[in-house]
């Protein structure tokens, strides 16, 4: 089985229109877009909060991938589940997470997510179905397969998405988790987010395959290549996969080709690529812009749509940074809980 | 082994010295070459490797896929067979998918092949809190590997020391893993021009006290100085030991300080239990020192939680200089 490329071209069956538009309603869309706009001026926020000294640490921004976090969370409920990745801001919002808890964890503050132990790169909403950042690469990829057979064991019906970068398709635990997927024919859609790099190493140099999805021949399951800056191909692809999962005959490898505008982390001097390149992706395939235009071109939003979107997006960063700030720390007290569960 | 001449000295990072280290090494054997994730042209995530890749070319200064296991296991294989290879660590929690390699393979071929090969590989680990990046880039696992027969395992604590046991390590003809501080990299001190090395397993008298012998690791041994410099204003005098290598263990070092002092201290940023610390408490327990101890010993290591990412429970996780004067003053006037 080969990688089968999907460019999102309208089936002649139904409307001659995207799948999204054929699929969802437009509140549903317009959310989408609302999901996009929270997602970019939530790491925005992140970003100048961390210049400003407000947070510490480091961070790793997906600015650029958005399409790719809302295009696959799109059909999913709360019950379906995901394993995040280090660079992870994304797809906790894309499943429904609270921007202001996410603050204040990025604050060190005890209304965090992760009451302030986790940070940027643990953030996680299990009451939504995300099990969490991690900062190891391809941590998750096994843990999702597990949360799979959970599903499976249980019948719950759910599915469970493992997102993960091009550069953790060359960890061991990659091939092991894909394996064990597929030969137990478990409910989970493993996502590669292909942004060309694995922090300054391209795929080129990194993997003996030109693309990510080849490598499902070798567990045989399907790989599909979408564009990753377009919803509504990152969504159909995802769709074929859910009702697959859903439907008992196993795992699909998605591999959404994108790109990510800032450096690595906060420590990356950009050495490894060049300022074209990245200008070239700004300017000509930012996953925002093509959205919005396709939204107003199939009559689902207008511009005034889209300033209120916008404008209540920034309202709603406001106020998360504020609550954030005015959270209290964590006491130093309580520095061994959670270590283990509390028991009666 | 060259005779130990050390020559004019100028100011270098820690980082900078392991550089240099680095580059001495490779200029002197064909053999040394290193491998790493993002160590070429990104210059490594603590730019130590900075810009060796231009002088030394990407044959010799060799990014990996990310690929730990596999990584240090090429390592593992390339000095078994007449390489000399440094393999790096992003951080030294990814330590945790190579140790197949480090602990089964490496640790164990020269003893199982009964001597018929050696194993002259260095890997170098940045580790320990401090830098708020949570409970899986914060780690200090230094005492698992401690544990295991077959490797030497070492943590220097200055820019003197770090290219000095490095330059030995490389030449060493067993795996050495150097656990390198991250807070250190920064660090300044004054280096030796050219080429130089500093025995492995081998402790050093950081400063000479009567009344208390502390025993600190890495970083701890820069906080256990500054306590020990509060603690001079009381008349507390301390002994400062910077262990450097933790296995193996330099014990006669440490026995002869307590003989003198009649008290002993551990201070080291890996978790507390089953740490260094106890290594070191057992050791003197089992020695002619016993019988010299005036009080119980003292371990102060890191609290028994993975590292969080608040800055304030993160510093509260490791102990700080005034953890440490207060527990030795309470050492020593017996208010424990
Ligand atoms: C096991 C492990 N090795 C190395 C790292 C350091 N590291 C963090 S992110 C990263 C690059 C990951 O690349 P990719 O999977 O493509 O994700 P991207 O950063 O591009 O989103 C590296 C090397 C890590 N966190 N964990
Ligand atoms: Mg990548």
């Amino acid at each position: 089985m080969s990688a089968t490329a999907k460019k999102g071209a309208a089936k002649k069956d139904g409307a001659n229109q995207p799948f999204i538009y054929r699929h969802y309603d437009q509140e549903k869309l317009r959310d989408a877009l609302r999901k996009m706009y929270l997602i970019r001026q939530f790491e925005e926020g992140a970003e100048e909060s961390y210049m400003r000294g407000l947070i510490h640490g480091t961070m790793h921004l997906s600015i650029g991938q958005e399409a790719s976090a809302v295009g696959i969370c799109l059909g999913l409920t709360d019950e379906d589940q995901i394993t995040s990745t280090h660079r992870g801001h994304g797809h906790c919002i894309a499943k429904g997470a609270d921007v202001s808890r996410m603050f204040a964890e990025f604050f060190g503050k005890i209304t965090g997510y992760c009451r302030g132990r986790g940070g940027s790169m643990h953030i996680a909403d299990v009451s939504t179905g995300n099990l969490g950042a991690n900062g190891i690469v391809g941590g998750g990829l096994p843990i999702a397969v597990g949360a799979a057979l959970t599903a499976k064991k249980m019948k719950t019906g759910n599915v469970v998405v493992c997102f993960f970068g091009d550069g953790a398709n060359n960890e061991g635990a990659f091939h092991e988790a894909l394996n064990m997927a597929a030969i137990w024919k478990l409910p989970v859609i493993f996502v590669c987010e292909n942004n060309g790099y694995g922090m300054s190493t391209s795929v080129a140099r990194a993997t003996a395959v030109p693309n990510i999805a080849d490598r499902a021949s070798a567990y045989a399951m399907p790989g599909v290549i979408v564009d990753g800056n377009v919803v509504s191909d990152v969504a159909e692809a995802m769709h074929e996969a859910t009702e697959r999962a859903r439907n008992g005959e196993g795992p699909t490898l998605i591999e959404c080709k994108t790109y990510r505008y800032r450096g690595h982390s906060k420590s990356d001097r950009n050495r490894y690529r060049t300022k074209e390149e990245i200008e070239e992706w700004m300017t000509e395939r930012d996953p925002i812009e093509a959205f919005e235009s396709q939204l107003m071109e199939f009559g689902v939003i207008d511009q005034k749509g889209i300033e209120d979107i916008r404008e209540s997006v920034r309202k709603e960063i406001e106020a998360g940074i504020e609550f954030a700030k005015e959270s209290p720390m964590p006491e130093v007290a309580n520095l061994e809980k959670y270590v283990y569960t509390e028991q009666a | 082994m060259d005779a130990q001449v050390e020559t004019a000295t100028r100011e270098l990072s820690y980082a900078q010295a392991i550089q240099e280290a680095m580059a001495i090494a490779m200029e002197r054997d064909e053999r040394v070459f290193l491998m790493g994730e993002d160590i070429g042209v990104y210059g490594g995530a603590f730019q130590v490797t900075g810009d060796l890749v231009e002088r030394f070319g990407t044959d010799r200064v060799m990014d990996t896929p990310i690929s730990e296991l596999g990584g240090a296991g090429v390592a593992v294989g390339a000095a078994v067979t007449g390489m000399r290879p440094i393999f790096e660590f992003q951080f030294s929690d990814f330590a945790t998918l190579a140790m197949e390699q480090i602990v089964n393979q490496a640790a164990k071929m020269r003893y199982m092949l009964g001597g018929a090969v050696s194993v002259p590989v260095v890997m170098r680990f940045p580790a320990g809190s401090g830098t708020g990046a949570a409970a899986q880039h914060s780690q200090s696992l230094e005492a698992w590997l401690g544990h295991v027969p077959g490797l030497k395992v070492i943590q220097p604590a200055t820019p003197h020391d770090v290219k000095g046991m490095l330059l030995a390590a490389i030449e060493d003809p067993d795996p050495v893993m150097i656990y390198e501080h991250k807070l250190l990299y920064k660090m300044k001190g004054e280096v030796p021009e050219g080429y130089y090395t500093v025995p492995i397993g081998k402790a050093e008298v950081r400063r000479e006290g009567a009344d208390l012998t502390i025993v600190a690791t890495s970083i701890m041994v820069h906080k256990a100085l500054d306590a020990a410099k509060q603690l001079a204003e009381e008349d507390i005098d301390v002994e400062v030991i910077d262990l450097r290598t933790i296995r193996p263990m330099d014990r006669q070092t440490i026995i002869d300080s307590v003989c003198k002092t009649s008290r002993l201290m551990c201070v080291y940023e890996g978790v507390k239990t089953l740490g260094v610390g106890a290594e070191i408490s057992a050791m003197i327990a089992e020695s002619e020192a016993f019988d010299y101890l005036d009080a119980p010993v003292v371990r102060l290591g890191g609290a028994e939680t993975p590292i969080p990412y608040n800055p304030e429970l993160e510093k509260a996780t490791v102990p700080q200089v005034d953890g440490i004067v207060k527990a030795a003053r309470d050492l020593v006037t017996g208010a424990r």
